[in-house]
C-alpha cells in the first residue's frame, strides 16, 4: 500500500511529509502538567516541613508516614486506572475490612497456615472485585451505585462473620515483617518493596501497554473505543478484579501492621484513596490522569497531615485544610483545562490555517 | 440584486459588512459580508474553515465581532448573548438540535416561556393547542404531547423551527440542516422553508449540497478563507462557478472512480437478520469493487454495516470473509479477518477527539507495535507518521488532539487508522459527510486508488452523485431490506430513488423473489 498517495499531489513537488512528534518541547510538556504541579507542591511541603516543623525531620516521622500511607498508596494504583475509565470503586475499603476478617479467622479459627490464609483472603478480594466487575461491565449498571451497594454488603459480611470481636493472634514473623524497615537506619518500611513492584506493574499497565491505551480511550469515548476493537466490558472487569486483589493484599497488610483483624478495619479509607487520586490530577470524568501525579498526591496529603499533627493541630483543622486543598485542586483542573483549550484552539487553528494556505499555493503552482 | 450594494433602498433583515473576528492570533473571519433580504432564502456556501460558522455565531450572539458593520432589521446591533439575539428575532437551527429528551414536544417549544393559567400554573391545554397550531401552519404532523426522545433529527429540527416561529423570528439560519435527513424529510423541510420565505422572513441556508442550494435558494453568498467572495442570484450562476469560487480553483472531477479489475469474493453476507432492523440481507463484495449501499437515512444501511463489523449483534445469518466465518458481535475478530470500518459519526465513533493524532492512527494496530509487551509513544509516532503523511493530514505535530481539526482532517485520521491495519475490506459509512469540497475529492480519489489496488469497499452514502460516481454496483436498502441491485451502467438517480422509497412495489416484489432463490 505504498502507492496510496492521492494523484492530487502528483502535480506538485510531492515530498513525503514528516511530522514533528510533539508540538511542545520536552521541558514544557513536563513543567506545564498537572502532575508536575502536584510533585512540586509535595517537594515544597517536605522542604517547608523539614525546616519549620519540629520533629518532622526526626527518625520516626518518615517511617510512620510511609507505613500509614502505604494502604492508600496501594489502593490508589487500581483506583487510578478505574477512574481513568470513568468508573469508580467505592467498595475497596470494605473489601479491605472483609479480607482482614477472613485472614484473621482463617488463621486463628480455622487453623490454616498464614500463607494459605493470606492466599484465600486475596482470593476473596478477587471475588469481591469480580462481583463488582460483573455487575458494572457485563450487566451494565453504574459503578457508583453498584459499589455503594457492595460497600455496605462487603462490610456487612465482615461484621456478620466476626461481629464486634477481633482476632489478634498472628505469626510473629509476619507482624514483624510488616513493621520492619528495609535498611536498619532508614525510614523505609518493608511494605514499600511490594508497593514498588506493584507500582511498576501498574505504571506499565496504564501507561505503556495496549491495554492501558484502551483504559484511556474508554474514559475519553467508550463508543469510539468499542468501534476500534477495544473490549470495553472485559477491560473494566479486569480493573475491578485487580482492585479487589490489591484490596485483599491491603487487608492482610492492615491486619499485620495493626495486629488486629476486625470488621471495622479501614472504614472510610475509600474516600482518602479517591481524594488522593483526584488531587493527583485524574479527572473524575475519566480519560485523563497519570500514576506519578496520583502517588505524589497521596504523599502530599500524608505529609500535610503529619506536619500539622506535629504542629499540634487537631484532626478537624487538618481535615479542613485537606478539604480546601482538594476543592482547589479540582477547580484548578477545570481552569487549567479551559486555559489549555484556548491555547490549543488558537494553536490548532493557526497551524491548519497555515497549512491550508500552503495547500492553496501548491494548487496554484 | 446580483450586486447587493446596487439597491441601497432595499431594507435587509440582516446586514453584515466586513465583519472580522479573531481568536487569539487566529483570524477566523477576516471580512464577512452578508445581506439577507426579507422573503428570501439565502445560501451561504464555502469550504470547511471558510468562516461560515463563525459568521453564524456572531449573528446568534455566541461570539462578538472585533470589527465591521452588523445591522439587524435596519438597526445597528451588537448581540452579547444568544438570549439577546433570540429576543431580537434571530433563530438558528443547527444540524443536530439539542432538545430536552424527556420533556414533551410542546414543552420543548415553550421552554422558559410556558403559557401560564390560574395561579401561575402552566396551562398545558393552551401549550398543546398552540403547538398544534404551529405544526398545522408548517404543514407537518407531530404529536405535541410525545416526549422528544426518539424523534428523528428531521422532526427535532421542525420543533426548533416551530419554536422560532412562535418567537416570530425575522431571520432563520439553518446550519447544514439536511446533512442527516432523508430525501422525503428534506422535501418537507424545504416546503416549510418556502412557506416561511413567503411569510416575508429572511432565511440563511448553509449546505455542502449544491443540488439543494439550487433547488431551494434564490441568492447565494460564497466565502473562502474567512472572507467574502461573491453574492449572486442562483439563476445566474452554476455549480462549476460556485465550486471554483469556493476553492479558488477549478475542480474538474468530483467523483473519479476509475475502473478496476474485479477479483474474488471477499465479503459474503448471507441472510442477515435483526428483528425490526433489517431482514434477509444477503450480498457479496469482491476485491477491487466498490459496492454502494444507497437508501434513505434510517433504512438500516448503517445498522447492516455495524452488524457485519460486529459492533452490534444480529439475530441470524452469517458473515464470511475470504471463506472464513466471523463470530458475531466481536469487532476484534472482524479486524483480524481484515475488515476496516470507518463509521458514520466521526466524532463519536470514528476517533477519540481527546487523544492525539498518533494515538488515534495507531489505535487499532498498537498490539503489533509493542516491544516485550510494552508500548511507547515513540513506537506509536513512528507507525502513525507515515500514514498521516500518506493521507496528507494537516497537523503541526503528532501529539495534537484530533478535537482541534476540521472534519475533513478528522476523516483522514480515521481512514489512516484503518488503512494502517492493511485491510481486505473497507466499510465506509458516509465517507464525505460534512467535509469540504477539496478534501471530498481527495477521499474519492483515495477510495478509487484503493479499489485499484484490490481492496474491496462497501460504501454507504446518502449523496446520490457520490454513489453514482463511485460505486461499481449499487445495493438499495428500503426499510431494512435490499430492494434493488443495480450495476454501474443501469444505476441512475431515478431507479435508486424508486427502490429507496419503495415507489414501485412490483419491482420490489421481483427483487425479493429473486433473492429467495438460494445462491
Amino acid at each position: 500500500m505504498s502507492t496510496l498517495t492521492p494523484e492530487s499531489t502528483s502535480d506538485s513537488p510531492s515530498v513525503a511529509r514528516t511530522y514533528a512528534a510533539f508540538s511542545r518541547p520536552m521541558w514544557q510538556r513536563v513543567i506545564f502538567s498537572r502532575e508536575f504541579a502536584v510533585i512540586a507542591l509535595l517537594i515544597a511541603a517536605v522542604v517547608y516541613s523539614r525546616s519549620e516543623v519540629a520533629y518532622f525531620d526526626g527518625p520516626q516521622t518518615m517511617y510512620y508516614l510511609f507505613r500509614d500511607t502505604a494502604s492508600v498508596l496501594l489502593l490508589a494504583l487500581p483506583m487510578t486506572a478505574i477512574i481513568i475509565t470513568g468508573e469508580i470503586d467505592l467498595s475497596v475499603a470494605s473489601t479491605v475490612g472483609l479480607t482482614s476478617v477472613a485472614f484473621g479467622m482463617l488463621y486463628d479459627d480455622a487453623g490454616l497456615s498464614a500463607t494459605t490464609a493470606a492466599l484465600i483472603a486475596i482470593g476473596i478480594g478477587v471475588l469481591c472485585g469480580a462481583f463488582n466487575g460483573f455487575l458494572i461491565a457485563y450487566v451494565g449498571l453504574p459503578s457508583i451505585a453498584v459499589t455503594i451497594g457492595t460497600l455496605a454488603l462487603f462490610r456487612g459480611i465482615a461484621a456478620g462473620l466476626l461481629g464486634t470481636e477481633s482476632r489478634t493472634d498472628f505469626p510473629e514473623a509476619w507482624t514483624d515483617w510488616a513493621k520492619e524497615r528495609i535498611f536498619e537506619d532508614q525510614p523505609y518500611p518493608m511494605i514499600l518493596i511490594p508497593f514498588a513492584v506493584l507500582a511498576i506493574v501498574f505504571t506499565l499497565l496504564i501507561h505503556f501497554s495496549p491495554f492501558g491505551r484502551g483504559i484511556f480511550e474508554i474514559g475519553q469515548n467508550d463508543e469510539a473505543a468499542h468501534f476500534t476493537g477495544v473490549n470495553v466490558a472485559r477491560t473494566k472487569a479486569i480493573l475491578f478484579v485487580l482492585s479487589g486483589a490489591v484490596a485483599g493484599f491491603v487487608g492482610i497488610y492492615t491486619t499485620l501492621v495493626t495486629g488486629v483483624a476486625r470488621a471495622e478495619n479501614s472504614t472510610g479509607l475509600e474516600l482518602s484513596v479517591i481524594a488522593a487520586v483526584l488531587l493527583g490530577g485524574v479527572s473524575i470524568f475519566g480519560g485523563k490522569g497519570a500514576l506519578h501525579g496520583v502517588l505524589a498526591g497521596v504523599l502530599l496529603i500524608g505529609v500535610i497531615q503529619r506536619a500539622m499533627l506535629l504542629n499540634g493541630e487537631t484532626i478537624n483543622v487538618i481535615n479542613i485544610v485537606i478539604g480546601v486543598l482538594l476543592v482547589l485542586s479540582v477547580m484548578s483542573t477545570s481552569l487549567l483545562a479551559a486555559a489549555r483549550r484556548v491555547v490549543e484552539a488558537s494553536r490548532g487553528a493557526r497551524s491548519s490555517g497555515r497549512s491550508s494556505h500552503s495547500a492553496g499555493k501548491r494548487s496554484l503552482s | 440584486m446580483s450586486d447587493p450594494t446596487a439597491r441601497p433602498e432595499q431594507a435587509f433583515v440582516l446586514e453584515l459588512q466586513d465583519v472580522a473576528k479573531s481568536f487569539g492570533a487566529v483570524a477566523a473571519l477576516r471580512s464577512g459580508t452578508l445581506r439577507v433580504a426579507p422573503g428570501s432564502i439565502h445560501a451561504l456556501v464555502g469550504e470547511n474553515g471558510a468562516g461560515k460558522s463563525t459568521l453564524v455565531k456572531i449573528v446568534a450572539g455566541v461570539h462578538r465581532r472585533d470589527a465591521g458593520v452588523f445591522e439587524f432589521q435596519g438597526k445597528a446591533v451588537d448581540f452579547s448573548s444568544t438570549a439577546e439575539s433570540k429576543s431580537a428575532g434571530v433563530a438558528v437551527i443547527y444540524q443536530e438540535p439539542t432538545l430536552f429528551p424527556d420533556l414533551s414536544v410542546a414543552e420543548n417549544i415553550f421552554m422558559g416561556r410556558q403559557p401560564l393559567g390560574a395561579a401561575r400554573r402552566i396551562d398545558r391545554a393552551r401549550m398543546y393547542a398552540e403547538s398544534e397550531a404551529l405544526f398545522e401552519r408548517l404543514g407537518v404532523v407531530l404529536d405535541p404531547r410525545r416526549p422528544a426522545r426518539g424523534l428523528s433529527i428531521a422532526d427535532q429540527q421542525i420543533i426548533e423551527i416551530a419554536k422560532a416561529i412562535s418567537l416570530d423570528a425575522a431571520l432563520l439560519i439553518m446550519d447544514e440542516p439536511t446533512a442527516a435527513l432523508s430525501g422525503v424529510e428534506v422535501d418537507r423541510l424545504f416546503a416549510v422553508a418556502r412557506s416561511l420565505r413567503d411569510e416575508g422572513r429572511g432565511l440563511v441556508f448553509i449546505s455542502h449540497r449544491f443540488e439543494e442550494v439550487f433547488d431551494l435558494c434564490d441568492t447565494v453568498t460564497v466565502m473562502r478563507d474567512g472572507s467574502y467572495v461573491s453574492t449572486q442570484q442562483i439563476a445566474e450562476t452554476s455549480v462549476d462557478k460556485l465550486v471554483a469560487e469556493m476553492v479558488g480553483r477549478e475542480v474538474t472531477e468530483l467523483f473519479p472512480k476509475t475502473p478496476a479489475e474485479i477479483g474474488e469474493v471477499v465479503l459474503d453476507v448471507a441472510d442477515l437478520n435483526t428483528a425490526g432492523v433489517f431482514h434477509d440481507v444477503s450480498f457479496q463484495v469482491r476485491a477491487g469493487e466498490i459496492v454502494g449501499l444507497a437508501g434513505l437515512v434510517g433504512a438500516g444501511r448503517s445498522e447492516i454495516a455495524r452488524a457485519v463489523f460486529g459492533v452490534d449483534s444480529y439475530d441470524s445469518g452469517t458473515v464470511t470473509m475470504n471463506g472464513h466465518r466471523i463470530a458475531p458481535r466481536n469487532p476484534r475478530a472482524a479486524i483480524r479477518a481484515g475488515i476496516a470500518f470507518v463509521p458514520e459519526d466521526r466524532r463519536k465513533q470514528g476517533l477519540v477527539t481527546e487523544a492525539s493524532v498518533a494515538r488515534n492512527i495507531a489505535a487499532v494496530i498498537r498490539r503489533g507495535l509493542t516491544t516485550a509487551g510494552l508500548l511507547t509513544t515513540r513506537a506509536e509516532n513512528r507507525a502513525a507518521g507515515p500514514w498521516a503523511a500518506k493521507l496528507e493530514v494537516k497537523t503541526s505535530a503528532l501529539d495534537m488532539h484530533a478535537a482541534t481539526m476540521s472534519g475533513g482532517n478528522q476523516q483522514k485520521v480515521v481512514i489512516a487508522k484503518w488503512l494502517a491495519t492493511d485491510p481486505k475490506l473497507l466499510i465506509i459509512d458516509e465517507p464525505t459527510r460534512g467535509i469540504d469540497v477539496g478534501t471530498k475529492s481527495e477521499v474519492h480519489r483515495l477510495l478509487s486508488d484503493l479499489a485499484g489496488q484490490g481492496l474491496a469497499i462497501l460504501m454507504i452514502s446518502s449523496e446520490l452523485p457520490e454513489v453514482l460516481g463511485m460505486a461499481d454496483r449499487v445495493l438499495v436498502v428500503h426499510e431494512g431490506r435490499i430492494t434493488a441491485e443495480l450495476d454501474r451502467a443501469e444505476a441512475n438517480p431515478e431507479n435508486i430513488m424508486r427502490a429507496a422509497t419503495n415507489a414501485d412495489p412490483a419491482h420490489q416484489a421481483a427483487v425479493q423473489s429473486d433473492e429467495e432463490v438460494p445462491a
